[in-house]
């Protein structure tokens, strides 16, 4: 099977507007991954999976990530004039990366035994962009998984032929598995606390009363 | 009855006639004919599916029968994690049982939501909505386990009264065996448990 740079290159020719990058992955299994510009994903995957020798016809797996905003400190070294001197400063700077959804498919070929090609797709951020296309209409396996990536990180799939929370009830609140999700302080008595929960168990009123706490 | 009474049963047993009394004979049967509910939630459905096979054989206590109906069901054996979103159908479904009616809760999460406790989406524990029987610790209990909490739920049945104070639900009138569906709240289940039958543990705070 081609390597994922030349299943990149392949797809910028096929596609040359559309927006293909190569993420590496450092660790020894090297599964390299395809990122897709979301507006073109849809077509590549048809693509990849009507290409007579690539026939990716199996979609095994559908993930949710979520990327927090994170700051990242760097240290920089500026030109500045001190005193009517110009000296090299060092100075550290602290800059924020944008944090973002992702959708991850795992793509294998039935066919040809080959895979898997894996496509990750980006939301623009994580509050109100947060559409993705659905690749349901291309590989039907995929339509409870992201029914699971709507209701626990809550990326929107645009073209998903039923899209609701799948494991959660209709009228939940919030997407558990986003990383700045809030549980419900429903803490309550339990005989060996530890970690969190023994911050937790030492809390005045909380423990000491025979009372649950509300939720 | 006296021990000299029981002294002229084993007599009289040993010559061939059988005296006994209404209350033993009834809790004789029943206690070994409990049809369980045939419903699993999780992994110990595993081990409870295996201890209704020949090797660990619950037919030896007249427990064969895994009835798909509730309403032929006796006991109800919650196997395995109860779900936030599942908890309403579970009590929904002891509801539909006939009376006389038991509950068993095999393993740490239908006890006490086991190793999801703290989690969103899992109940800590359901003898929050309905009365437990006997609960079987375990992740999962062995299918030596269940059989033994099946031993203990005959052993309390066979222990039942039919008159008196002491007498089960399904023979009182003041009593019902129908408990409140929760419903799905925001982010819980609305009410978080049924103060009638479940209240908090009283809490140990030493050493801390």
């Amino acid at each position: 099977m081609e390597s994922a740079e030349q299943l990149r290159d392949r797809l910028i020719a096929a596609f040359p507007e559309a927006r293909v990058e190569v993420l590496t992955n450092p660790a020894p299994v090297a599964q390299h991954s395809l990122i897709l510009d979301p507006a073109h994903a849809a077509q590549i995957a048809t693509y990849l999976r009507d290409a007579p020798d690539l026939a990716f016809d199996y979609a095994s797996n559908v993930t949710g990530v979520d990327r927090p905003d994170r700051e990242i400190k760097e240290k920089i070294t500026i030109k500045e004039t001190v005193d009517g001197e110009e000296k090299e400063v060092a100075k550290e700077v602290t800059r924020t990366e944008p944090g973002y959804l992702e959708a991850v498919y795992h793509l294998y070929s039935m066919a040809k035994r080959h895979g898997p090609v894996i496509l990750r797709l980006r939301t623009e951020n994580r509050t109100d962009r947060v559409t993705l296309p659905s690749l349901t209409p291309v590989w039907r396996s995929c339509e409870f998984q992201e029914r699971e990536i709507y209701d626990l990180f809550g990326i929107v799939f645009e073209g998903h032929p039923d899209l609701r929370r799948l494991l959660m009830w209709d009228d939940f609140e919030g997407h558990p598995m986003r990383k700045d999700y809030v549980e419900p302080d429903d803490y309550e008595w339990e005989p060996t606390p530890h970690d969190a929960f023994l911050i937790k168990a030492k809390r005045p009123g909380t423990g000491e009363e025979a009372a649950p706490a509300a939720s | 009855m006296t021990e000299a009474d029981e002294k002229t049963i084993q007599d009289l047993r040993r010559s061939g006639i059988l005296l006994t009394t209404l209350e033993d004979l009834y809790n004789w049967g029943r206690s070994n004919s409990v049809w369980p509910l045939q419903f699993g939630l999780a992994c110990c459905a595993i081990e409870m599916i295996a201890a209704s096979m020949s090797r660990f054989d619950i037919a030896r206590f007249g427990s064969e029968v895994f009835r798909p109906s509730p309403r032929q069901a006796d006991l109800m054996i919650v196997s395995g994690t109860v779900t936030k979103k599942m908890a309403p159908q579970v009590v929904r479904l002891y509801n539909q049982m006939p009376e006389p009616k038991y509950v068993i809760a095999m393993g740490a999460c239908a006890i006490s939501g086991g190793p999801f406790k703290q989690g969103y989406n899992v109940l800590k524990g359901i003898d929050r909505y309905i009365p437990v029987d006997v609960h079987i610790p375990g992740c999962p209990p062995r299918p030596e386990a269940l059989l033994h909490g099946l031993m203990e739920l005959q052993e309390k049945i066979r222990e039942q009264n039919l008159t008196g104070e002491n007498r089960p639900r399904h023979l009182r009138s003041d009593v019902s065996g129908e408990f409140p569906v929760p419903e799905f709240g925001t982010c819980d289940l609305e009410p978080p448990s049924n103060p009638a039958v479940w209240t908090p543990p009283e809490p140990i705070r030493e050493g801390l």
